[in-house]
């Protein structure tokens, strides 16, 4: 009997699925590659990252060696970016410091977005005390700025790389889990949801499995912006000694041994360090950005 | 305006064509779309999701989204070029000569501001002073039969129903005294006795304030009630325009033939015939650059209809068609045909074990003081093979019934739900797998009913695994099957569903509720957010899946078009309480409820004879305060006596089954004029 | 009945507060207390004599069960005791209240420059949208929140009080100054913090002010012919500024976190750099008593956004129905 009954649709042609497809995924790395935003971010990333990787083969000076004799001279031929208190040559220190930033951000960003994405999951899907519970213990979190919970748990457990990553890790979590929650929610209460329950689906496949793909996109968007983040707050922690130690070059220790020298005209030991690690940051953002405005179209 | 000798018409359109600017490209939306409205005339615009209809009316207030622009012709109103008024002109145009109602007046009220406020200010805006503006807005609200119109004014919109909000956004249109009311799409989203309320509050007006009306809305039936004269319009194209009732009887356009056709009408059954359709779908704005919009799903279409525009055809007596072969339109042929069965459906077989039944089963929200009673006792079978239709407006409890039946929320204890006479579980994963894919659903929305990041192989194929315990080449070879027998192909396995029509779509979530060989499917609202030709199409489909399969149904809708053509049985809700339920035809023939009674009148039909014999009034109780006794008595038009408000009626059975709770003995209860036509 | 209602949800709303400052007293007890495992052995060092650090500990009192720690620690706090500085040898309160006085006039001038400026700008970027001023505003907006303080810091110092000499590089003023000079030293420390602050601000105002304007309401409120002032101030902004109350608030916990690295780069007594001086000296009765400050202080902005927001906010004032 359904044989004789042609119905129409199928017999006409069907919109080309596979080739919208790939329109829409071209259309994303196409609408980035077209947004001056960011290639510019792009670019600075590439730069730094280029610079994290190789610079300790390619620059003029050991970022480490003294030189008492040379302390303090002014950017000239030799030293384009002039030499610090000790003597080192800032322009190589500025390229190397560029290594443990983009070392620990990007390991801290993945813990916070890993463990921030499975807390929203289980709180947004499950609801409930689950999620009265877990969300006041965030709440508490955030109720602390950022810096001064790593502060407390670097002060009691000492500064280290690992404690680092872990520790910005962990503070970005509820930050991750509280976007990641909001999407969750929004999508539980679509049918498709209900649909797998229907079928007798667990709570960790539909997690995973059905509520995960779709909301990919806003957690990229947060990790993204959480390493522009995750950089601010090491940098700063840095700075204030609790986070990377010396005699690293790197931009924020430089910058605190050296701002004491700032009032006495030698600007060229903290500038270079400011300038790079403002660039860093606004690189990641502009990345950050694009991708956010490229996922919404 | 105040042209001595020739007043010119209050709305004139001439050949307005609109794009919208995507991504770099023009599209254009609608193409030289002509028409002209008449002092005190009522105008209906009727055209399927994406026909342009909407642009229609945001052209002539100016208020295009910031990507559209009017690329070609004029509209005027009153005689003056909307184009060509300045700032203030435009601002004065809006204030006093044109007003717009949209959909969703929940969202076009402001929610910080009291109702009086916003009402005041159009006042305001015409020159009255605050105490004067306030009480003429008071006024008006007593005008759109507001009761307690000084209440309402201290109200904010989140405080007001559905209906009541349009009504204040009615109040706040004809506040103006306008020359030209846009209606767009007033009624969609409220539930069919508010909309009735609506429609008629909108025919009373117009004769009270005399304002010329358009009115848009994909509601046949709801234009054929209201409406002088009626324009189709497709992919941007006014492709009919005529006086409504003659356009309706006997259309001159194939695409408004064919709309017409797949309406489930009255006389109507899925054991009959099935529903015509449309084939195919609506072309991408801007798609068909050389001949008629419609030739690609049209059955007269030959080689002039897909290379020469058809020309505007004036067909006399004022109407028009865009058609080549307007002259032979009575030989469109049927796109479904099929024999009538030979056999009558086995409407009785009321012995042996239901699929489903439903013993006292209550679900209570939230605790004491502030408890909502959902569903009280209700009490249901339903027979393998049949549909039980399930209706009621909106609050009646019919998804919260689906919900527990589909274990996704937990009744209160003391009711029992079997199925196939084994007790179901009120949790899904306390039931055993046989009883999972025993029992399966089919949603309202595909969109969301679907996950958008899976493909079609995936989504079927998932559920091939875990209903029908499938893998591997067994589970292709099924997934092939599924896709067959919802008239799909092999083409549309690797897409993802934002890539497929509204229709596809249904037709994969009906798959994915087949995968496992169901015995009963709850259908929640299937159709309801599909066009009317995509609706006739997966109903055939549902149909014809029954018919084969012998699948009964949980038919959930407040379509009575579309439970009167697939049910066997219905049932009715009214806050949470079952009024009425009994073999099908028994009910809509009645004796019925009251309250059935009124659902029944309440739906429109395009022959334009709006029944209206009753009518409710007043919003539907909160589920907090339920009313005393009767839980209808508060908006019954039938009550009688003060039994009605003390104490409730009991549920009594005649011999065919057939169940009605009202107080009033069954010879006074009302009946269906309408015989069954053919 | 809607008083009420209104009066539960500002009770229920503060408990849930009071729940939020114990939860956080328990967590930062355990991260000055308990996570260290030997505050003696943290502050004498791992080289110290072993009798000394025991001896330490018992003056510290911290030999006791950790539960019994808490409970005399929560005890002095409820009587206005917060606990013996190790590295002053004095009561801990005094320093946080005038730290805590000097941090709030800093963050007052912060948010007395960047909340009229944050608004204004994300208001004239939505009303621009997608033309030139709404990117300027937009990608100064971003590109300046995500500059750290000390970063903005040091190009603020070099220009405007190394190289013009303009103000003062420090932001402590000589005893007895009057409000102005008071003022004029707290502009460079408040910079960095307008800086960080003003992106986000901006960014949400703009936000709410494009959904705002894209509203049906504000469609309709067009198509009544009001003004388009008219329909900017009475129906727009009202809606389209409501949520960013509570991200000024949610900002100015997270300003007093921004504080501990301007504090300490303009030596300024306020709870950053008394916080950040007592991580430093391991003065963990300081550190605690700074942080519960520091969070007690944020619980008690949201809460107030909270109950204001409520307030202003009709659907949520009269409690809509869902």
């Amino acid at each position: 009997m359904t044989d004789t009954v042609p119905l129409a649709e199928p017999s006409l042609p069907v919109v080309p699925a596979p080739a919208r497809a790939e329109g829409r995924g071209r259309g994303i790395v196409g609408v980035l590659l077209r947004s001056p935003g960011f290639l510019v971010g792009a670019l600075i990333l590439l730069f730094w990252t280029t610079c994290a990787l190789f610079a300790p083969s390619f620059v003029p000076y050991d970022p480490y060696a003294d030189d008492l004799l040379n302390t303090l001279v002014p950017p000239s031929v030799e030293h384009w970016f002039g030499t610090d208190q000790l003597g080192r040559d800032v322009f190589s220190r500025v390229l190397v410091g560029a290594r443990d930033i983009l070392t620990i951000a990007p390991l801290a960003t993945i813990v916070g977005t890993v463990a921030g994405t499975a807390i929203g999951l289980i709180t947004g899907y499950f609801g409930g005390w689950v999620d009265a519970v877990i969300g006041r213990l965030l709440e508490v979190m955030l109720s602390l700025p950022l810096i001064i919970v790593a502060l407390l748990v670097l002060v009691a457990l000492g500064p280290s790389t690992p404690t680092v990553v872990v520790v910005v890790g962990l503070v970005f979590a509820p930050l991750v889990a509280r976007t990641v929650r909001a999407a969750v929610l929004t999508e539980r209460h679509l049918d498709y949801v209900a649909a797998a329950a229907v079928r007798g689906e667990g709570a960790f496949y539909i997690m995973v499995a059905e509520i995960l793909p779709n909301i990919l996109p806003p957690i990229i968007v947060e990790a993204t912006v959480r390493l522009g983040y995750a950089i601010f707050t090491i940098a700063s922690l840095s700075f204030l000694g609790f986070g990377v130690q010396p005699p690293s070059p790197d931009w924020g220790l430089s910058i605190a041994e050296n701002y004491g020298v700032l009032v006495g005209g030698y600007w060229w030991t903290v500038v270079f360090d400011t300038i790079a690690t403002a660039s860093l940051i606004v690189g990641v953002n502009l990345v950050a950005e694009s991708l956010q405005r490229a996922l919404a179209e | 305006m105040t042209d001595v000798t020739v007043s010119p018409p209050v709305l004139e359109l001439r050949d307005v064509s609109v794009c919208y600017r995507i991504r770099g490209r023009a599209v254009p939306v609608l193409s030289r779309v002509s028409l002209s409205l008449g002092k005190g005339e009522v105008y209906g615009l009727v055209g399927e999701s994406g026909s342009g209809k909407s642009t229609v009316a945001l052209a002539v207030q100016r208020v295009l989204p910031s990507n559209g622009y009017v690329s070609g012709g004029q509209a005027l109103v009153n005689g003056r070029d909307v184009a060509t008024l300045d700032r203030a002109a435009l601002r004065q145009m809006r204030a006093r000569d044109v007003a717009m109602v949209f959909q969703d007046p929940g969202r076009a009220l402001n929610p910080s501001l009291t109702i009086g406020r916003q009402l005041a200010e159009v006042f305001e805006i015409l020159g009255s002073a605050g105490g004067e503006a306030l009480r003429r807005a008071e006024a008006m609200l007593e005008r759109v039969r507001i009761s307690a119109p000084a209440r309402v004014m201290e109200r904010y919109p989140h405080q007001l129903s559905g209906g009541m909000q349009q009504r204040v956004v009615i109040a706040m249109a004809l506040a103006k005294d306008p020359s030209l009311l846009i209606l767009d799409e007033p009624t969609t989203g409220l539930d069919a006795t508010i909309e009735a309320e609506i429609l008629d509050l909108v025919d009373t007006l117009r004769r009270e304030f005399g304002a010329s009306i358009l009115f848009i809305s994909h509601n046949l039936g709801a234009i054929a009630g209201l409406c002088d004269r009626v324009g189709v319009l497709y992919a941007g194209r006014l492709v009919e325009e005529g006086p409504v009732r003659p356009l309706f009887r006997a259309p001159r356009h194939p695409y408004t033939v064919g709309l017409l056709r797949c309406l489930p009408r009255p006389g109507l059954r899925k054991s009959l015939a099935p529903l015509d359709t449309i084939p195919g779908f609506p072309p991408a704005p801007g798609s068909i650059t050389a001949g008629c919009v419609f030739a690609p799903r049209c059955g007269l279409a030959d080689e002039t209809c897909r290379t020469v525009d058809p020309p505007q055809v004036e067909l006399g007596e004022g109407r028009v068609s865009r058609c080549h072969h307007h002259d032979r339109i009575g030989s469109l042929p049927h796109e479904v045909v099929r024999p009538l069965p030979t056999a009558p459906q086995p409407a009785e077989h009321a012995a042996g074990t239901p699929v489903l039944e439903l013993a006292s089963l209550s679900k209570t929200y939230g605790a004491a003081p502030y408890a909502v009673h959902a569903l009280r006792d209700v009490s249901l079978r339903l027979m393998p093979g049949q549909t039980l239709g399930l209706v009621g407006e909106s609050g009646s409890g019919k998804s919260t019934l689906a919900h527990a039946l589909l274990g996704l929320i937990a009744p209160d204890a003391g009711g029992r739900m079997a199925l196939d006479g084994a007790t179901l579980a009120p949790e899904v994963r306390r039931r055993s797998p046989e009883q999972i894919k025993t029992l399966q659903i089919v949603f309202q929305n595909p969109d969301s009913a679907l996950n958008r990041s899976h493909t079609v192989r995936r989504l079927i194929g998932r559920a091939v695994t875990r209903l029908g315990g499938l893998a591997g080449a067994l589970r292709e070879a099924q997934v092939t099957r599924l896709l067959e027998a919802v008239r799909l192909t092999a083409r549309q396995l690797a897409a993802r569903p934002r890539q497929l029509s509204g229709g596809m779509k249904q037709r994969v979530a009906v798959a994915r509720a087949f995968a496992g060989n169901p015995r009963l499917v709850v259908c929640d609202e299937p159709t309801s957010a599909l066009d009317v030709s995509v609706q006739a199409a997966i109903l055939n489909l549902l149909a014809d899946l029954q018919a084969e399969r012998q699948v009964a149904y949980l038919l959930i809708s407040h379509d009575l078009g579309v439970v009167r053509y697939l049910s066997d049985a219905i049932a009715v809700l009214y806050l949470g309480r079952l009024l009425e339920v009994g073999p099908a035809a028994n009910v809509l023939d009645g004796p019925h409820h009251p309250y059935t009674e009124a659902l029944l009148s309440a739906a429109p039909s395009v022959t334009g004879e709006r029944s209206g014999r009753i009518r409710l009034t007043g919003a539907i109780p909160s589920g907090i305060n339920p009313p005393s006794g009767c839980l209808f008595h508060t908006r019954c038009p039938r009550r009688f006596g003060p039994i009605c408000e003390t104490e409730e009626p009991p549920f009594v059975a005649d011999a065919a089954g057939h169940a009605i709770r009202c107080h009033l003995p069954r010879e006074k209860l009302g009946r269906s004029m309408a015989a069954m036509p053919a | 009945m809607m008083k009420g209602a209104l009066g539960r949800f500002f009770l229920k709303r503060l408990a849930l507060s009071l729940l939020t400052l114990w939860l956080l007293s328990v967590v930062v007890f355990f991260g000055c207390q308990v996570l260290p495992g030997d505050p003696a052995r943290a502050i004498l060092g791992p080289l110290a004599d072993p009798r000394a650090v025991a001896a330490l500990n018992q003056k510290l009192g911290a030999d006791r069960p950790p539960v019994e720690i808490y409970l005399s620690w929560v005890g002095g706090l409820l009587s206005g005791d917060m606990g013996q500085s190790y590295a002053y040898r004095s009561p801990v309160a005094p320093f946080i209240g005038s730290a805590l006085v000097n941090s709030l006039k800093l963050a007052a001038m912060v948010f007395a420059i960047v909340v009229p400026i944050g608004i204004g700008a994300g208001v004239l970027a939505a009303l621009r949208a997608g033309r030139p001023l709404d990117r300027v505003i937009s990608v100064a907006g971003l590109s300046l929140t995500v500059i750290p303080e000390f970063v903005s810091s040091i190009a603020l110092i070099l220009v405007f009080a190394v190289i013009l000499r303009w103000l003062p590089l420090s932001a402590s003023w000589p005893p007895g100054s009057g409000p102005l000079v008071q003022i004029q030293h707290l502009i460079l420390p408040a910079l960095p913090l307008v800086i960080v602050l003003f992106g986000y601000i901006a960014r949400m105002t703009r936000a709410g002010m494009v959904e705002a304007l894209a509203a049906d309401y504000t469609r309709t409120a067009v198509l009544k012919g009001l003004p388009w002032r008219t329909v900017l101030s009475r129906h727009v902004l009202r809606n389209a500024l409501l949520p960013t109350i509570t991200v000024i608030a949610a900002q100015m916990g997270y300003a007093l976190g921004g504080l501990v690295v301007v504090e300490s780069l303009f030596r300024y007594q306020g709870i950053g750099s008394l916080v950040l001086g007592a991580a430093r000296a391991k003065d963990f009765a300081m550190l605690q008593a700074g942080i519960l400050t520091v969070g007690a202080f944020f619980i008690v902005t949201t809460l107030a956004a909270d109950l204001l927001t409520t307030l202003l906010d009709p659907r949520l004032r009269t409690g809509g129905r869902r």
